[in-house]
């Protein structure tokens, strides 16, 4: 970087104050900042700690627990939950990949095109929060029944003998496969999509867009060049808020779900709940937490984007 | 005063500086000798805490459970139930049992239905009761392989006879004597929960479903068919049916069991494993046939005729939920009468008539035909001695078996 790049000096009329600042003064950004940090290390950095050192810890309820390095518990929880952790990253993927789809067209649509209606769009998009998450997860055991409308219709169209045959769903039935977990986990989370999406979109200048006609560009190829760069961070806000939750979620996946498709969230409420093998469950957490944080660094390297918002 | 406005920089001086703080050598060094100084602290402070850490025997022994009775100068209580487990009246706000004995006593009850689920609820008590502390419940009702654990752990109060003289002249005799609580010390069944199989008749075409054997082996009902999510029950009804005794079953009994039931999980016989929520389920006809609790069955009948229960020739299983008085609760002599009103013949029946649940005190037939005839006559509220011969309990486990048993039970259900 050479010299010349280097801004300017501020004006000399700023004055001595600002340069010798009292200790006072400078203190405060820190005064300011002592809640958040304090609120960080009671309810974050606090447990964390605790956390990890009950996944090193061996014993039980009875006789208590001691920290004994028992660093195999690790490779002990892999080995027995390799395949919920694999098929809670798979679902909580596709769900992903499905909410993008839906959300992406419904947030251009809110920013471009709704006009007066833009508001009342929202607010419908964010309705359903009013419900409670179980509640909403329940209704879609009625929506997804056996004998529903849904399902029938399915049937008719032939459209599960194909998902059968790729094993999202089993038999005549939508329940309790594959297929109706990652349709409640679209559903639940496709709001935590639309929401960011909607608003890297809505700030796009729409003069660009005249822009990129005039200069002969079609419509496909505005949205290519223009629209969809400009909403990358949205693209990646969005994908991370409907990702990282959905892949530690249990909810969909216990009352939506059969046996085999437990996630890993279910493995770690089971093994603290009901097994009582409190190491086991926080060493569960931490692999979670390491492949998530894993997956997530890679893909925000990839997608090349800084801002979040 | 003048204020040093970035915004007159031209847009690269604004690049530049923002790559000056983020990109720069300068920034660099220094952020990543903070976090270098962060992580050294971190890992020889964590090390330090990680091995302090621990958790103490959750066990106490001797008396500690005792506390201090307020009950005298406090008449009150706190009570913790699960929801739809008390009477209610007309107008659906009304408690007539509980205020019937606030005006008989004085004692005001504060009635809490804080209890969804027992493997929650325990992990809700746990850490007060763990570190001898009183919960601010006076009196909490569990089921019986919780109620077990928590008289194991020294978490519960022994109960003074001489404050309850109903419940010890009234308690059926089915319930005398658990093996986990013999002679009932510390606790006093508040229901019996008899495990039966359940089926809804147009799902079936008609057809009745009596064993676990057909629950697992009729094709006609793949994937149609669960069971619950109480390892207990689906383990206990699977040992009836291969001619085991739940009461006194060995180890390779129990695998025995599980892999029957993983061979129904396997071949998609076994839609899921539920917990209240198989009730819906039911009703719609997703589920054709299933284990069942006998109480959802009765109050499920009352708006879907389709709806038929049936008792397996094997036997059943009979669980029950039972009042404790945890440990340090202030309030124990005012938890015993509380407790002691409820073995009256005429307060059990008004609350057997409204939950539907196996009443395990004797002489309410009487009471109970002046409210519901129908009810008096329901072997599933009231067995008879044909009935009551059927019902087999869950024997109590050691701690190192119920933590190896859940183990498996999970790795069954998926989890």
């Amino acid at each position: 970087m050479s010299v010349t790049d280097a801004p300017p000096a501020p004006p000399a009329s700023t004055g001595p104050q600002t340069r010798k600042p009292s200790t006072r003064k400078r203190l405060v950004p820190y005064w300011l900042l002592l809640p958040g940090i304090l609120w960080l290390l009671v309810f974050f950095a606090l447990p964390m700690v605790y956390q990890a050192s009950t996944s090193v810890q061996t014993g039980s309820l009875e006789k208590g627990f001691e920290v004994t390095w028992h660093f195999r518990t690790y490779w002990d929880a892999l080995a027995d939950y390799y395949p919920q952790f694999v098929r809670s990253l798979l679902y909580a993927g596709t769900a992903t990949v499905l909410c993008l789809l839906l959300g992406y067209p419904l947030a251009y649509l809110i920013a471009f095109k709704a006009g007066r209606a833009r508001n009342l769009v929202l607010v419908l998009v964010i309705a359903p929060f009013f419900t409670s998450f179980l509640i909403r997860t329940l209704a879609w055991k009625t929506i997804l029944a056996d004998g529903g409308t849904v399902v029938d219709v399915l049937n008719t169209l032939h459209v599960l003998d194909v998902t059968s045959w790729l094993g999202w769903t089993e038999g005549d039935r939508v329940l309790a496969t594959p297929m109706a977990v990652v349709c409640g986990l679209t559903y639940n989370f496709l709001p935590f999509m639309i929401l960011p999406l909607y608003t890297s979109l809505e700030r796009i200048d729409g003069r660009l867009h005249e822009a990129a006609g005039d200069l002969y560009a079609t419509p496909a190829t505005t949205f290519r060049k223009v629209t969809f760069p400009l909403s990358m961070p949205g693209v990646v806000s969005g994908t991370l808020l409907t990702f990282i939750p959905a892949s530690g979620d249990y909810v969909n996946a216990e009352l939506l779900g059969s046996t085999d498709t437990k996630m890993v969230g279910s493995v770690i409420q089971t093994q603290f709940l009901r097994v009582l093998d409190y190491p086991t469950a926080a060493a569960l957490s931490f692999i979670l937490m390491a492949v998530v944080l894993f997956a997530v660094t890679v893909y925000i390297r990839r997608s090349g984007t800084e801002d979040l918002v | 005063m003048e204020q040093y406005e970035p915004e007159r920089l031209s847009a690269p001086q604004l690049a530049a500086m923002r790559r000056s703080t983020t990109g720069g050598r300068g920034a660099l060094t220094r952020r990543s000798l903070l976090r270098a100084s962060g992580m050294g602290a971190l890992a020889l402070g964590g090390l330090g805490t990680l091995s302090a850490c621990g958790i103490p025997p959750a066990k106490r022994e001797g008396d500690a459970a005792a506390s201090d009775d307020h009950s005298a100068a406090e008449k009150r209580i706190n009570f913790s139930n699960w929801t739809e487990y008390m009477d209610v009246g007309e107008d659906e706000r009304s408690r007539p049992t509980l205020e019937a004995f606030t005006k008989r006593t004085g004692i005001a009850v504060k009635y809490t239905e804080d209890i969804n689920d027992n493997v929650e609820f325990f992990g809700k008590i746990k850490p007060q009761l763990a570190a001898g502390q009183d919960t601010g419940r006076d009196l909490i009702i569990v089921t019986d392989w919780l109620a077990a654990r928590i008289i194991r752990l020294g978490w519960a109060q022994k109960l003074d006879p001489a404050n309850l003289p109903h419940a010890f002249a009234n308690l059926s005799a089915q319930f005398r004597t658990p093996d986990w609580d013999p002679g009932r010390a510390y606790s006093y069944p508040w229901t019996g929960i008899p495990t039966v199989i359940a089926y809804n008749t147009k799902a079936t075409g008609g057809r009745k479903v009596d064993s676990v054997t057909q629950l697992l082996d009729d094709p006609k009902l793949k994937g149609r068919v669960s069971f619950l999510s109480e390892m207990r029950d689906s383990v206990g009804m699977t040992l009836l049916d291969m001619g085991k005794d739940p009461g006194s079953f060995t180890d390779a009994d129990y695998d025995a069991a599980i892999g029957r039931i993983q061979k129904g999980v396997d071949r998609k016989q076994i839609r899921r494993f539920t917990g209240n929520d198989y009730t819906a389920d039911l009703s719609k006809g997703d589920i054709a046939a299933c284990v069942a609790w006998a109480g959802d069955i009765i109050q499920l009948q009352a708006d879907n005729p389709d709806i038929k229960f049936s008792i397996p020739a094997a036997g059943y299983i009979t669980s029950s939920d039972n009042l404790l008085v945890p440990a340090r609760a202030r309030h124990k002599t005012n938890a015993e009468k509380l407790i002691d009103y409820y073995y009256e013949p005429p307060v059990a029946a008004q609350l057997a008539a409204y939950i539907n649940y196996v009443c395990p005190v004797d002489g309410v037939a009487g009471e109970l035909a002046k409210i519901d005839e129908s009810m008096a006559s329901n072997t599933l509220i009231l067995p008879d001695r044909a009935m009551a011969a059927k019902s087999h309990a869950f024997r109590s486990l050691s701690a190192e078996e119920e933590t190896a048993y859940e183990e498996k039970f999970a790795k069954l259900i998926g989890a």
